[in-house]
């Protein structure tokens, strides 16, 4: 009895220590991200934030993918519909080991692999460029298609943002993977409510937004996109579900981590200053 | 040294002005107006901007849709996002019923910078040109900016006008008159004519600077007016001047060479040299860097007079 106790302590232990281990790791493509758009003077910190503990578990906890063959056919595929936070992408990738984490410093820079959209030409492990926002999630949702043709196991993942949904063709796309039945798609939302201009609900209203994406014909889940035992739990119920694409609506914070970032506009395409940057680093530590 | 002034911070002024006059104006955004400065319009006249959040091609067809109606709608967004992205929507619900759409766009060209690709529009003076009913201006400071904005609000019918990101050198001073299908001669010379928009007018001011001092003088044209183009300015140029240099940052494929060239070729054939972008997409890095990269600076305008001048 004794025994069982202290192996169940031991369990949740375990556990204790791999959810602070991911967490650690969200912690430091926080950092990463700060460092780079601070070297680079530019780039956007907000909507890289606000996305990153979904992008962090997505390649370290749920996606199938190979830093050693970035085209391997069989992988998972990724796409980021919302293009200009890619130093999320990019500090992800570097860690999994696509590239040194030094490049990172070359964001945006003349002649870099990083650029300031994603480009798949010229970043290994980034499977589609994108940056105008609303096409993304239509490229994805061609993977996915692919995908059932050849009937291959591998899945496609799309992060879209909130403004981004104000694009007609992401209800182009929402209803054609509906129609498809693309079970093999699984799309996620960074609902942080903020775009360029301000709040997305007095900007172009979204709402209701689950509404939207059930109507269209998807399963609809909605979660703390800061939690990455939800993130987990909601792609697990994606995997299961069958013949309709999942749509995980991801409560977030533009910013997350950083508190003179959190919810604020003025830092959707702004860099911090070098002030600003200790800061910030301070502050994730 | 000129006072710098973007033609963007140009264009929120004077959206303000005319705003004033012409209480049928509207201003249309896509979640850019802080960038566009349409937010300055907005602060004053918040009963009179439309923001429509990112869905550019739903904004476009409220614009015609707001013309037919008596309304001046004046539609704004990146310049990457307000041509191709709804070129579509641009060519048939506003050129082809010739509509009273005015669609200016801010940071054209490879001047956007660290952006990248995605956000670098170097095929816009293209695509618009080709579009019946369109008038097309790429204003070279923020003076002509101004100007181009009055003109195109006081006449009636779609026009495309192109600015950029970055604060420019004055060109002109408040004495300038703008008039449309009609280029200004900013320099004399006799060697070469340089046909120049946008902020490349300033690097052939700046080239003929350097070329002058190899003895070389040349004509410089600001070809704001891009659609009407001013013919009897090119063909005399190529007369008196004998060769033609074009300097635009766009695509030379379809651009303000092209244009030069379709005129002097069914008119008065003569040598041209296109400095622009070649075949290729932009990418990330700081404005400079990328100008210099894709030889659409001073210098290469530089090189290109020589070569034309080779070629008489
Ligand atoms: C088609 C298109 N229009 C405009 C832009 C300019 N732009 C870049 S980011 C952005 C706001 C994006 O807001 P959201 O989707 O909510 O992203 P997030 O808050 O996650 O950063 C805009 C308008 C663009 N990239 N693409
Ligand atoms: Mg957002």
């Amino acid at each position: 009895m004794q025994d069982i106790d202290n192996l169940k302590e031991l369990d949740k232990k375990d556990e204790k220590d791999e959810k602070d281990e991911k967490a650690e790791k969200a912690k430091e493509v926080r950092r990463l991200i700060i460092q780079m758009i601070a070297e680079a003077n530019s780039g956007h910190p907000g909507g890289s934030l606000s996305m990153t503990d979904i992008i962090t578990t997505l390649y370290f906890s749920i996606m199938n993918h190979s830093a050693a063959n970035p085209t391997w056919e069989e992988r998972d595929r990724f796409v980021l519909s919302k293009g200009h936070a890619c130093p999320a992408f990019y500090a992800v990738l570097a860690l999994c080991g696509y590239f040194p984490i030094s490049e990172l410093m070359n964001l945006r820079k003349l002649g870099s692999i990083l650029q300031g959209h994603p480009d798949h030409e010229v970043t290994p492990g980034v499977d589609f460029s994108t940056g105008s926002l609303g096409q993304g999630i239509s490229a994805a949702c061609g993977m996915a298609l692919a995908g059932k043709i050849d009937k291959k196991n591998y899945r496609v993942y799309v992060i879209i943002g909130d403004g981004e949904s104000q694009e007609g063709q992401v209800w182009e796309a929402a209803m054609s993977a509906a129609h498809y039945k693309l079970d093999n798609l699984c799309a996620f939302l960074d609902y942080n409510k903020l775009q360029i201009d301000g709040e997305v609900e007095k900007i172009m209203n979204i709402e209701p937004v689950v509404d939207k994406w059930k109507a269209f014909g998807w399963n609809t889940l909605r979660i703390d996109g800061h939690s990455i035992e939800q993130i987990i739990e909601a792609v697990g119920i994606a995997h299961k579900t069958k013949d309709k694409p999942t749509m995980i609506v991801a409560d977030t914070i533009k910013g997350k981590g950083v508190s003179f970032m959190e919810g604020r506009v003025g830092f959707h395409g702004v860099a911090p200053t070098r002030d600003q940057e200790q800061q910030a680093l301070s502050e994730l530590m | 040294m000129a006072e710098m002034v973007a033609t963007r911070d140009a264009y929120g002024k004077a959206l303000i002005k005319f705003g004033k006059i012409y209480p049928e104006m509207v201003v249309l955004d896509a979640d850019t107006s802080s960038s566009t400065r349409t937010q300055w319009f907005c602060n004053e006249f918040p009963e009179r901007f439309f923001n429509f959040g990112i869905s550019e091609a739903n904004m476009v067809g409220y614009a015609a849709g707001l013309s037919t109606c008596g309304k001046i709608p004046v539609v704004s967004t990146f310049a990457c996002f307000g041509s191709g992205r709804v070129y579509e929507q641009i060519k048939l619900s506003v050129c082809w019923p010739r509509l009273n759409v005015k669609i200016i766009v801010t940071h054209a060209g490879v001047s956007v910078g660290e952006d990248g690709a995605s956000h670098q529009a170097i095929d816009d003076i293209n695509l618009m040109r080709v579009l019946p009913n369109m008038t097309v201006i790429v204003p070279a400071d923020g003076i002509e900016t101004e100007k181009a904005i009055q003109y195109a609000i006081e006449s009636y019918g779609p026009f495309y006008i192109r600015l950029g990101r970055l604060k420019l050198p004055l060109v002109f001073d408040d004495n300038y008159e703008f008039v449309l299908g009609r280029m200004s001669t900013l320099r004399q010379g006799k060697d070469a004519t340089i046909i120049a928009c946008g902020l490349m007018v300033n690097e052939s001011i700046k080239a003929s600077q350097i070329l002058s001092e190899q003895g070389i003088e040349v004509r410089i044209l600001n070809a704001s007016s891009i659609k009407p183009i001013d013919k009897q300015a090119i063909i005399l140029a190529a007369k008196e001047t004998g060769v033609i240099i074009t300097a635009e940052e766009h695509s030379i494929i379809g651009g303000l060479g092209s244009a030069v060239s379709e005129v002097l070729s069914t008119n008065l054939p003569a040598p041209v040299e296109m400095v622009g972008i070649g075949d290729t997409f932009g990418q990330s890095g700081s404005p400079e860097e990328l100008l210099s990269l894709f030889k659409i600076d001073a210098a290469a305008i530089v090189e290109a007079v020589v070569r034309g001048i080779g070629r008489k």
